[in-house]
């Protein structure tokens, strides 16, 4: 990797992290109380940022615009015909992200605030994509 | 000005600086922005048993998502080290009260020291929370193909089915654990 490109990557996630903390993203209590459906917080949060992501998404693929290195910027559909996948794969980590309060991106921001702590459900969460891994071709897709 | 560093930032400045870490991901190098690949990019550099779903070349695919994550570990340092909010979270009312009932007595920082401390993952529910929430976020993230930043921000922000049925899920897994579950696990 080019040290540009090193820089480019560290900034934005360097953003993304301060973001999750100042937001309270990462906070074991919003997550609670977004499941409770008492505060607009999160569902502020993750609406304001998909409308983003849409329009600008949008904007990208009406213009054809390319990436820095010049190659036309191209999104790989999902295969939406694996519906048991998305839905028991999704309501297992809906169980996980509820009962930690933390989805993957707050697991690691955390950890960088100085929580310690967090080293366990980070290696328990490789713990379980290597489990999935060593299952994938016995669990339905 | 260096009073918002430290002060929380509300929904509407948070929610559209998350959205626009899609289009920078795609026009820095037209990378797709999810969080958990890198679990799968971790399994892969030190592949045991070799699992075939670990078996590529987790360098060229991984090594910017390790560089963004890194970024994210450094962001949580300066946000919540360096400039931490001084202040408690500013819950809503009714879900301090929740809590509370639940036996939650911790609400300085931003988790309960209740549950995520060295001390509490010695008991059964501190080892319920850290590492059985941690498996099941790593293995359902895999399974269900991406996480909250993969499914939820960029395959929406791509109007993906896949997706949405995907964030379906997690909804319904995260009601089942905190409405029915967790009474049962605090």
């Amino acid at each position: 990797m080019k040290f540009t490109d090193f820089l480019k990557y560290l900034i934005l996630g360097t953003l993304f992290g301060f973001v999750l903390i100042k937001s309270e993203v990462v906070s074991w209590f919003r997550i609670q109380e977004m499941f409770r459906f008492q505060d607009i917080h999160m569902y502020g949060i993750i609406g304001i940022a998909v409308i983003i992501g849409i329009l600008s998404i949008q904007i990208i693929k009406r213009n054809n615009l390319k990436d820095m290195q010049g190659t036309p910027i191209s999104i790989p559909p999902k295969d939406s015909s694996q519906v048991t996948r998305y839905l028991m794969g999704g309501a297992m980590f809906g169980l996980g992200w509820a009962l930690l309060g933390a989805c993957p991106g707050p697991m690691f921001a955390l950890l960088g605030s100085g929580l310690s702590i967090m080293l366990v459900p980070i290696a328990a969460a490789i713990a379980g994509t290597y489990t999935y891994g060593a299952l994938r071709d016995k669990l339905p897709h | 000005m260096l009073d918002l560093l430290y002060e929380p930032w509300p929904w509407y400045v948070a929610g559209p600086a998350i959205g626009l870490v899609v289009p920078l991901l795609l026009l820095f190098g037209s990378k797709q922005f999810g969080v958990s690949s890198n679990l799968r990019h971790i399994c892969a550099s030190c592949n045991i048993g070799n699992v075939e779903f670990f078996n590529y070349d987790w360098k060229k695919a991984g090594g910017w998502n390790f560089t963004f994550l890194a970024g994210t570990v450094l962001g949580g340092f300066l946000g919540g080290y360096v400039f931490a909010n001084p202040e408690p979270i500013q819950l809503a009312a009714a879900t301090i009260t929740d809590l509370q009932t639940l036996g939650i007595q911790d609400f300085y920082g931003l988790v309960p020291d209740d549950l995520f401390s060295w001390e509490v993952l010695g008991t059964g529910t501190g080892l319920t929370v850290l590492g059985l929430g941690g498996f099941l976020v790593g293995f359902g993230a895999r399974y269900a193909g991406g996480c909250t930043s993969g499914h939820a921000i960029s395959g929406l922000s791509d109007l993906q089915l896949a997706s949405l049925i995907a964030v379906i899920g997690f909804f319904i897994g995260g009601l089942i654990m905190t409405h029915l579950i967790y009474p049962f696990i605090l």
